[in-house]
């Protein structure tokens, strides 16, 4: 037990050494969602009416945005150690070599942690007000924590089903792709109906809710349950999928 | 015998990869397994490292079974894979402290372990470079140095100078043959006769999953027949006239006569005398062994394609 700890340990360092000095993927999970908020707030945001200012509706979907950068690249980091000769020395060794997964989603959290730090002192910077109590900040991160975790399994689970890098790339697209069909950028209700039947049932629209309302004080409803319910669910499918698939691929 | 397997078998779908293959390493001896590409190498070398399972075959590694108990084998043994396991973003140091530490050494005898290895491969300077940095002759050692962190009994090299130029592929040679010294038994997989040649107490050639041959590298060689002469002439007459006198092969369009010979001096001392006496003399006289080539080229020649 103590040894699958330290091993865990060994490849969470690891793959943090690695992120860190990745500069792509850096640049991806950090620089692209200051972008991105730049161009929602200053150029889309003047003519999108939420009924408040828009860089309070649109910053918890910019982080969920982040989430899904972030997620891509762990997707990208499993593939390169499943199609080098990484895995085959992990492997041939007396360890567990699950935890390469274990380490890559850890420095996935980390990377997470530190891109939405980023976001939101950039946002305040921009002009982002936060309402939110000490007590409602925990919430926010907590709920962030357990989807990103949730989503780096995902991710996880498809960079070690994925045959290249590049396919683990155009596999995490959707995780890129849904945020926009959520209540990230737009309120729902200015959605034609069979969209905006996809976007109120997807994860991310209850997350984003729930964030938006501890942060800024708009109503969440049930939307926090809910969130909750969709974050556990999809950890622990995730989870079960992720270590499933990593079986398939070491076991051929 | 270190390494045993007997009646090993694999199939991918209807292909048989490796069809009934019987092996023996002894301990602290070169076995090298030489074979075309797809001829079965690397799936052997996979099996036996316990990253494929086997259709079929009793197989040991140092006494454990490499199905029932992998985990064991993998506690003694050390895999070199075809394209070096290396982190590009890590130093050389980093990497051979992560190894240390996931074989369970502590922090401190990691970098102790570390540091031996990089000294011992030549890797001091570059030691704090990131590995990106490296050249592939470099890398390769890396990928060795990794290996041999928690000192395995048995290291299998799945092709380890494939690519290398012919400078990194000697560094490479003198680091396997330092290995050998330390009692290490080393299994190896290569396309390079002259590797095996060099490095192998055994050999073993594979074709289409079989065994075509196995041997001493000498053995192997007897078995395409013995050293020959090659006398060149400078006209075809005197080659028909030197056919005439001593038999062999004769080449008309390079003039050039092959006899067999036993390779010794003796032997080339007859052959010139009888020559001179009947006044047909060569202007070139060259002795060749069988290289492992002819050896390879005699037992995996292809049905229609003349070897």
């Amino acid at each position: 037990m103590s040894h699958a700890i330290t091993d865990s340990m060994t490849m969470i360092g690891r793959s943090i050494r690695l992120g860190r000095r990745n500069v792509d993927t850096l640049i991806m999970s950090i620089v692209l969602p200051l972008l991105m908020m730049a161009l929602f707030v200053y150029v889309f945001g003047g003519a999108i009416n939420t009924g408040t200012g828009y860089i309070n509706y649109v910053v918890p979907g910019i982080i969920l945005l982040c989430t899904g950068y972030g997620a891509a690249a762990t997707a990208m980091s499993v593939a390169d150690d499943m199609t080098s000769g990484m895995i085959d020395r992990l492997r041939s060794m007396p360890i567990r070599s699950f935890a390469v997964l274990t380490g890559h989603v850890t420095a996935s959290l980390a990377r997470n942690a530190l891109s939405t730090t980023i976001v939101v002192g950039a946002a305040i910077a921009m002009g982002f007000r936060p309402s939110a109590s000490l007590s409602e900040w925990v919430a926010v991160a907590g709920l962030l924590l357990l989807y990103v975790l949730a989503l780096s399994w995902l991710a996880a689970g498809l960079g070690a089903v994925a045959k290249s890098v590049e396919s683990a790339s155009a596999l995490s697209f959707f995780m890129l792709f849904l945020p926009y069909l959520s209540s990230a950028f737009v309120p729902t209700n200015t959605m034609p109906s069979f969209l905006r039947g996809v976007s109120e049932h997807q994860p991310i629209t209850p997350v984003i809710e729930t964030v938006r309302g501890l942060l800024t004080g708009t109503p969440i409803g049930d939307q926090g349950w809910i969130a909750t319910a969709w974050s556990v669910g999809l950890l622990l499918a995730s989870f079960v999928l992720a270590t499933a698939l990593y079986r398939r691929r070491v076991n051929d | 015998m270190i390494v045993e397997a007997t009646g090993l078998r694999k199939a991918y779908g209807s292909t048989a990869v490796l069809d009934g293959i019987d092996l023996e390493v002894a301990e602290g001896s070169v076995f090298a397994l030489l074979g075309p590409n797809g001829a079965g190498k690397t799936t052997t070398i996979r099996i036996l490292s316990t990253l494929t399972r086997p259709d079929g075959g009793q197989l040991r590694v140092a006494g454990f079974d490499v199905v029932r108990e992998p985990a064991k084998v993998r506690g003694v043994i050390s895999l070199t894979g075809q394209y070096a396991a290396v982190d590009a973003e890590q130093t050389g140091r980093e990497n051979l402290v992560m190894v240390g530490r996931l074989m369970h050494l502590g922090r401190s005898a990691a970098k102790v372990r570390a540091a031996e290895l990089l000294e011992r491969f030549d890797l001091v300077a570059a030691g704090d470079r990131r590995v990106k940095t490296y050249s592939g002759g470099m890398q390769r050692r890396l990928d060795l140095a990794m290996s041999l962190v928690a000192a395995p009994k048995v290291i299998f090299l799945d092709e380890p100078t494939t690519g290398l130029d012919p400078a990194s592929r000697t560094t490479m040679w003198d680091a396997i043959r330092d290995l050998v010294r330390t009692g290490t038994t080393i299994f190896l997989t290569t396309q390079y006769l002259e590797e095996a040649d060099r490095l192998a107490d055994r050999i073993m050639v594979l074709d289409r999953g079989k065994v075509a041959a196995h041997g001493t590298a000498d053995d192997l060689k007897a078995r395409v027949g013995g050293d020959r002469l090659d006398l060149r002439f400078t006209s075809a007459a005197a080659l028909d006239a030197a056919t005439a006198l001593l038999g062999g092969f004769s080449d008309h369009e390079r003039l050039v006569l092959s006899v067999p010979s036993d390779g010794t001096a003796t032997h080339l001392h007859t052959v010139l005398d009888d020559l001179r006496a009947a006044a047909v003399v060569p202007a070139q006289v060259s002795s060749h062994r069988p290289t492992l080539d002819d050896v390879f080229l005699a037992l995996t020649a292809r049905e229609g394609v003349p070897a």
